[in-house]
């Protein structure tokens, strides 16, 4: 019994150790479980800190993978010369799937399909089952859907942040901003021109342009389009002492936020990449021509009472008088007989040199990539000579016409043309390529054109317009077509002091009632240059002149015409 | 709070002087808080899969004080009836794994559910705590007298739930119940010779896998090169993480909940951080630290080394989930599913992790001080 209790007792002290022993150890092993947990939680706690408080690398790194869909740098806006915003990059998110990811693609689609109504499920379907990691499902999403698309949840769906540009004008000025592609790169205009440096330069890009003269001057345009019925019409106007563009509209123009609907028609240019036969406005170059050599003075003249034969071309007057014309009376009832007359006394050589200093026979340097090369007779001969005195066999751009007669206004020098906004007051580079006492008979002449001749239409009280008309027939398969012609009216004003020139060209215009079928420059853009200037005079604060005498049902004479140019220059 | 007599000898009397009062505080506080992340961030996921826009909270706030009295309720029993209940929970929850295998649904590529009615029961959250507590018992008794093949059988018992486990597949949980069976040997006197040699074991294993297995190989890949990853969960949720800052954005101003298909589930810790900021998630995380510290040093200052086994096991589970479902969200290693006790929302998650908890109340009850090997179980061996 003292045995088996021995024993047992042993037994029991023998447990009593394995026990303590093991519960000892365990304790130290705890202590190592728990040494390694602790450790674990703290590595959480400072992961949490670098991630949530210090800038970490952590997204960069999860990025990298993602950098060749990142958003572009944002363009730069362009404004007018007022600082209107003409374009502007809003920043939109686009929808992508990476089909691997999709879940339940019928499911995933036609949740889509309901969000954005214009997508096929169908092609959606498609398109997230694609053996691909990246397919673009809709561009530039509204916020309302992005919002939407997000709440799916669908881990197939990613956005990339664009952005899209967004031209809050409209098609008013279609032609000099272009146009950008989806991927917000510039393919036409403005935009194409300055692409690389819209995308680098964070401030914005300054045109000369005004949006308020493009609206009027375009708003003319398009009335005397419709009245007319033409094809076309193109204007500009140009600040003539400095070469900046304030206006440049072309028709039939597009709106630059929906380029898909634009036609190529509407595309085109017609002010710097269009280029016409300009007609008789070109009188103006060679009456300068003629004064500024000294071939001719201003009352000279010569004998226009017979056509001229050359070879087997005619040269006659449209409006003939067939009597000897003094200078004046030439661009007044502009003669094609004196001009060549005139043209043939500067001679070819000389003819070619002033052109080439008025900017019409090389294309013009102007920030637009759609500039038209001007069509030049080769050779240049002496018919040639004589048609080019009256603007025919010479096809320039209406930006290089308007260029041109700036110089001739503006005291005699040649600005190159810009759509960039010059700084105030600063002196622009020019070259003098006519005499300033040249210029100052320039001013004469267009103004009389516009009190006694071809120009009356284009008279606005006040602010003393002058100009010159200009009407051509258009080419048509190698012939000159009877019916189908440019109208065209060149004005600069006020003529004491020119400020602007203004240049409208009408494509085919059809004669009508009013204008007793005639649809000639006279008739058809004389008198929108006259709306233009009507309206943008005041706009652009310029104080209208007081009239001193109307012409009214005077018959002018050579005298008169002599008395009234100077009276108009003393005029201040 | 009505008062009891340290007399009172009565069931619910003597509980009270006996459980781990500061453990169950925490415990509670743990819960408050996933009731607070429930609201913010199930409601918005509720939305966009097209349920009801309170299905989630109004699901989890029955869950949660479901939770709170099973785990009262389980703290009340003695150490052998937590057995019992042990043996119970894991034997049902290994043949409804088997079950699973058969008739379950497959949720995202993974068989892991049993529909009962509207409720999706997981019958691998439920085999955790089970296998903690038998496993704890076949090891120490083991310890305790050679004769007995504990060791033998916890590893067979073992092996067949990992088995079951990787047959769903369900990896992050088979990692888990790995972690509490090598701990708990560990703890009941695996020779150090094995302890280095299970370690080589592991790291061997983990390498050749790496080399044998292309797609672990590719997951390995992509966590160390995230480019090469669709991590699309993880991308958002540090994202979240970094608008968050300090601060937060503030209660329900959060964003990453609208994108995150888990936000309300794996990723809620996501929400978490943006919504409230780094000082509540630090706060967070040294709550889960604390209860794991207080469970363990409970385990530690009692004298038997079947409670230190068993709680310390149902403690590694508890902090494991935890560490790995955070861990996951701060990219520090490969996304696993696995839930954050008491805030992610799931039923049966939330049901175990409170079974788990109970367990650990009642087992850490009337320790008695050190030395003292007159335990509930050294009075009444099993």
């Amino acid at each position: 019994m003292k045995q088996t209790a021995n024993n047992f007792s042993a037994t029991r002290i023998q447990l009593e150790g394995v026990r303590k022993q093991a519960i000892e150890m365990g304790r130290r092993r705890l202590l190592v479980t728990g040494v390694f947990i602790m450790a674990a939680f703290m590595a959480i706690s400072l992961r949490l800190v670098d991630l949530m408080v210090v800038d970490s690398n952590e997204l960069a790194r999860i990025d990298r993978g993602f950098k060749a869909i990142q958003a572009p740098v944002s363009r730069a806006s362009i404004v007018d010369r007022n600082g209107v915003i003409i374009a502007i990059s809003l920043p939109t998110a686009s929808l992508y799937s990476d089909p691997a990811l999709i879940q339940d693609p019928h499911e995933a689609a036609r949740r889509l399909a309901q969000i954005l109504p214009e997508l096929d499920r169908q092609e959606i379907y498609r398109k997230i089952t694609l053996d691909k990691r990246f397919v673009w499902l809709k561009r530039n999403l509204s916020p309302d859907q992005h919002y939407r698309i997000n709440a799916l949840g669908e881990p197939g769906f990613g956005f990339k942040h664009e952005e899209r540009r967004v031209y809050p004008q409209g098609p008013l000025m279609a032609h000099v901003i272009g146009l950008t592609d989806t991927d917000g790169k510039g393919t036409a205009g403005v935009e194409k021109y300055f692409n690389s440096i819209l995308d680098e330069n964070v401030a914005s890009l300054r045109l000369s342009l005004d949006v308020r003269v493009q609206s009027l001057v375009r708003q003319a345009l398009i009335d005397t389009m419709t009245e007319f019925k033409a094809i076309g019409a193109a204007a500009v106007v140009m600040d003539v002492s400095t070469g900046e563009v304030l206006s440049l509209v072309s028709l039939p123009d597009f709106d630059p936020n929906t380029p898909g609907l634009a036609s190529p028609d509407a595309i085109f240019n017609r002010v710097t990449k269009g280029v016409y036969e300009m007609g008789s406005t070109f009188k103006l170059f060679t009456a300068a021509m003629a004064l500024d050599t000294g071939a001719v003075q201003l009352d000279d003249g010569y004998d226009a009472s017979e056509p001229i034969q050359v070879a087997r071309y005619t040269i006659s007057d449209y409006h003939g008088k067939n009597r000897w014309l003094s200078i004046p009376e030439i661009l007044v009832y502009s003669s094609n007989i004196g001009s060549a007359k005139m043209a043939l006394d500067v001679g070819g050589e000389r003819q070619q040199s002033y052109l080439n200093d008025f900017g019409l026979m090389d294309p013009a340097e102007i920030e637009l990539p759609e500039i038209g090369k001007p069509l030049l007779p080769r050779p240049w001969r002496e018919i040639s000579t004589m048609t080019v005195s009256f603007g025919h066999g010479i096809a320039v751009s209406p930006l290089q016409l308007t260029n041109g007669v700036a110089a001739l206004v503006n005291g005699g020098m040649f600005h190159p043309p810009t759509i960039l906004r010059q700084v105030t007051g600063a002196t622009v580079p020019g070259v003098r390529v006519i005499d300033q006492a040249t210029s100052n008979s320039m001013r004469g002449l267009m103004r009389l054109v516009v009190e006694y001749g071809t120009g009356k239409n284009a008279e606005t009280a006040g602010y003393m317009v002058g100009g010159k008309t200009g009407t051509s027939d258009k080419l048509v398969n190698g012939a000159y077509s009877n019916d189908k012609r440019i109208a065209s009216f060149v004005a600069a004003f006020p003529m004491d002091k020119p400020r602007y020139v203004v240049f409208v060209l009408v494509d085919e215009p059809v004669g009508i009632k009013r204008t007793f079928n005639y649809a000639t420059g006279g008739w058809v853009a004389a008198p929108t240059a006259q709306k233009i200037i009507a309206s943008m005079g005041p706009l652009l604060g310029i104080t209208p002149r007081v009239v001193v005498a109307s012409n009214e049902n005077k018959k002018p004479t050579r005298k008169t015409f002599m008395r009234d140019l100077e009276r108009a220059l003393e005029v201040r | 709070m009505t008062t009891i007599a340290r007399t009172d000898t009565s069931l619910v009397g003597h509980w009270w002087w006996t459980v781990d009062r500061w453990l169950m505080v925490m415990i509670g506080l743990l819960i408050f808080v996933g009731g607070v992340m429930t609201l913010s961030a199930s409601p918005a996921v509720a939305e966009r899969i097209g349920f009801d826009t309170y299905h989630f909270v109004i699901r989890q706030l029955v869950f949660l004080p479901a939770g709170i009295m099973l785990m009262l309720g389980v703290s009340l029993l003695s150490p052998r009836s937590v057995c019992y209940l042990a043996l119970l929970v894991m034997g049902g929850a290994i043949v409804l794994m088997v079950a699973t295998l058969v008739i379950g649904m497959d949720v995202k590529g993974a068989t892991r559910w049993i529909r009962f009615g509207s409720f999706a029961l997981q019958p691998s959250e439920f085999v955790k705590p089970g296998f903690a507590v038998i496993a704890a018992w076949l090891f120490s008794r083991r310890r305790l007298d050679d004769r007995f093949p504990g060791y033998l059988l916890a590893t067979g018992l073992f092996m067949l739930i990992a088995a079951l486990l990787v047959l769903q597949p369900d990896i992050g949980m088979a990692l888990v119940v790995s972690a509490v069976w090598a701990v708990q040997f560990f703890l009941a006197g695996l020779p150090m010779v094995l302890v280095f040699g299970l370690g080589f074991v592991f790291l061997g294993g983990s390498v050749s896998a790496y080399f044998m297995f292309d797609h672990v190989q590719v997951r390995i890949d992509r966590f160390f090169d995230p480019s090469l990853s669709e991590g699309y969960q993880v991308k958002r949720a540090l994202e979240a993480l970094q608008n968050g800052g300090l601060f937060g954005r503030g209660p329900g101003e959060g964003s990453v909940k609208e994108v995150l298909p888990d936000a309300h589930a794996d990723f809620i810790f996501a929400v978490a951080a943006e919504e409230f900021g780094l000082i509540v998630c630090l706060a967070l995380v040294l709550l889960f630290a604390c209860i794991v510290l207080r469970g363990l040093s409970r385990a530690y200052r009692g004298g038997d080394l079947f409670v230190l086994v068993a709680v310390a096991g149902l403690m590694v589970q508890f902090a494991l989930q935890a560490i790995i479902n955070m861990a996951s969200t701060l990219n520090m290693m490969p996304p696993k599913g696995m839930t954050l006790p008491f805030i992610s929302y799931g039923g049966s998650s939330t049901i175990a992790i409170a079974l788990g908890m109970g367990m650990v109340l009642a087992l850490t009850r009337a320790l008695p001080v050190d030395g003292n090997l007159g335990t509930p179980l050294g009075r009444r061996p099993l």
